[in-house]
């Protein structure tokens, strides 16, 4: 797929602290792009920078193949949603959204059908008459969405939009935003810290640390092969098992010692005897024993809490050998009665194949 | 409990309104001295609008504060955004500046005037009264407006950037219908202390232009005439007016920072 922005070797400080470095990326027609990070590291900075806002040190930045840094932020084919959705609190809704327009000299019948249209897209058509003061926070986020996307911008810029609202209505904007993108087709920069939203809102994921990509992929391949242990953590929960290397075969298999007890792991990276390594599991990968099976490699431990979650039971498990997992397992049809107790005995397994296996960095 | 609340309300009005309601009282009454009440009359009104040189210190000092607030406020304005939006050298020393000018005792500031104007050769009536209340109003309306452009939410001006807004427009778009009730207030602060100075007029102004506060001044060092307590009711009906208005103006003020 063509894309509509490319970004080369963007680098930006402030006061002596570097907030992005060699920062590359492309954004592709009609994605939607989520910048994911721990706030700091550097997410909002480059939506700015992107929006004209702030001036790079270096690299480069193309908008459908032409520069974009030489023009200023009112020349922009881009626009911004706001975390603090910034309306203009003289205008009405219907003037907030014409603002733009205004600007560009569109008057009359064309002026009153976009704005319209675009009030209609979020919903809001029925309030163009209020003021911002007269609005709730989910309705000023829909006329801050219209009052961008009227203008029929390339790319759409949104600054953690959502932050402000409440859990609820939060899940119907993501919905919502969502949708909205499918209709108009154009690319969402959406930066947020949440992970839940930009797992289920997104085309794409990109990680960030401290100004670099920590992990570009779908959805899917962050959380499900992340690339380092930082990406593995920020995203969902996750269980560590610290192990190293005892051989390496040629068919992406290595054995690994984990407390003294060898297992055989499937990998597609590179490892070298004596390596160290952790595995990762995921709590819903996990499988709980009540006896120890005899065909599988089992780690004792004892029930340190269990939470019921309607669909799913939650449990800590501490083992004998230290670590403290966490497992989430789904209710089984036939088994009404699966609960476990506090202190009871199991042994923990995985479903074979769904480690992660990484080089330890510490 | 009640009415010990009430007596309590009712004596603070009467420690703060008796001195002006004595004098309200006293434009209507026909006794001349005011010691004792003599009659309803209207007649100190018609006294007074008959009293040209009184008339004409009125009309001056209307003309000096009107003209004062306007150009202070319009100063102030610019000076405020100027402050607010842009880092330049000695901007710190600009906002220090009119801090200290604020905190003055009137009567410093009026010597230095004097002594400013009588060195610059300037006359002293019409212009030197102006340029003196422009400037002390002008750290009033700065501090004024500085306060309301403090509360925008910063964003908002890079919004209107991002919406295609050169900075003309957002001038006029964003940042001037946003500080309209700053002006106003301003405005309005302005015009009083530049109505009701006695200090500072009385150094900078000559005889070829009394101002209302000074020609007061000196009707009374002989007596207070009747006619100054109907000009002094008619003040107070305008200064009631005024504080109506700009509470009308704080209330939509209060509106608008609900959205930021």
């Amino acid at each position: 797929m063509e894309s509509v922005l490319s970004i080369g070797g963007l680098g930006k400080s402030f006061s002596g602290q570097q907030i992005l470095q060699d920062f590359d990326l492309e954004v592709k027609a009609s994605e939607f792009i989520t910048l994911l990070g721990p706030s700091g590291c550097g997410k909002t900075t480059l939506l700015r920078i992107i929006a004209g806002f702030e001036k790079p040190d270096t690299g480069t930045i193309l908008l459908d193949g032409k520069n974009l840094l030489s023009l200023p932020a009112e020349k922009r084919k881009l626009n911004t949603v706001f975390q603090s959705y910034a309306l203009f609190p003289h205008l009405t809704v219907f003037n907030n959204v014409a603002f733009g327009l205004k600007i560009k000299k569109i008057n009359g019948r064309e002026l009153e059908t976009r704005v319209n249209q675009a009030l209609e897209q979020v919903k809001m058509n029925d309030f163009s008459a209020r003021y911002p003061h007269q609005l709730s926070g989910g309705q000023q986020q829909r006329v801050a969405m219209a009052r961008a996307i009227v203008n029929r911008p390339r790319i759409l810029l949104l600054d953690e939009p959502l932050s402000a609202l409440d859990a609820r209505l939060r899940r119907e904007m993501q919905l919502e935003l969502k949708k909205l993108q499918r209709e108009l087709g154009i690319s969402f920069i959406f930066v947020t810290h949440d992970q839940e939203e930009a797992l289920s809102m997104s085309d794409r994921i990109l990680v960030m640390q401290e100004g670099r990509i920590a992990q570009l992929g779908t959805p899917r391949q962050v959380y499900e092969e992340p690339e380092n242990l930082y990406v593995a953590r920020f995203i969902g929960d996750i269980n560590f098992f610290p192990g190293k290397i005892s051989t390496v075969s040629d068919s992406g298999q290595v054995e690994v010692t984990i407390f003294g007890r060898q297992i055989t792991a499937h990998t597609q990276r590179q490892f070298q005897p004596d390596d160290k390594v952790v595995l990762l599991l995921r709590p819903e990968d996990l499988r709980l024993y009540e006896h120890p099976p005899k065909e599988i490699k089992t780690f004792a431990g004892s029930i340190v809490e269990r939470s019921y979650r309607g669909s799913t039971l939650d449990t800590l498990v501490r083992l004998d050998d230290g670590p403290l997992l966490t497992a989430c397992e789904f209710f089984d049809e036939d088994d009404p009665d699966f609960d476990y107790s506090v202190g009871e005995r199991v042994y923990v397994s995985w479903v074979k194949g769904w480690e992660v296996v990484l080089p330890d960095e510490n | 409990m009640n009415i010990l609340r009430l007596f309590y309300f009712a004596g603070i009005f009467f420690y703060l309104y008796l001195p002006i309601s004595v004098l309200v009282v006293n434009a209507f009454n026909l006794n001349k001295y005011g010691m004792k009440w003599g009659g309803f009359t209207f007649k100190w009104f018609t006294a007074m609008l008959g009293n040209h040189s009184l008339m004409e210190a009125a009309r001056h000092s209307v003309v000096i504060a009107v003209c004062a607030a306007s150009l202070a406020t319009m100063i102030g304005a610019l000076a405020a955004i100027g402050l607010n939006r842009y880092r330049f050298f000695g901007r710190k020393v600009i906002q220090g500046t009119s801090m200290t000018l604020m905190m003055a005792p009137d009567i410093i500031l009026a010597i230095a005037f004097l002594v400013l104007f009588v060195t610059l050769g300037i006359g002293l009536g019409f212009w030197s009264l102006l340029f003196s209340h422009i400037t002390f109003c002008l750290p009033f309306a700065i501090m004024t407006i500085t306060g309301r452009l403090q509360d925008f939410d910063p964003n908002i001006l890079d919004a209107a950037r991002d919406l295609g807004a050169s900075e003309k427009n957002i001038l006029a778009r964003v940042i001037l219908p946003m500080m309209r009730p700053a002006l106003i207030s301003s405005w309005l602060l302005a015009f009083t202390l530049s109505l009701d100075d006695v200090i500072i007029s009385s150094f900078v102004t000559g005889p070829s232009y009394d101002v209302l506060p000074l020609k007061i001044f000196s009707m009374v060092k002989v007596g207070v005439k009747p006619e100054v307590n109907a000009l002094a009711a008619l003040l107070v009906l305008l200064s009631l007016a005024l504080v109506i208005v700009s509470q009308l103006m704080l209330k939509e003020k209060k509106n608008h920072e609900n959205t930021i």
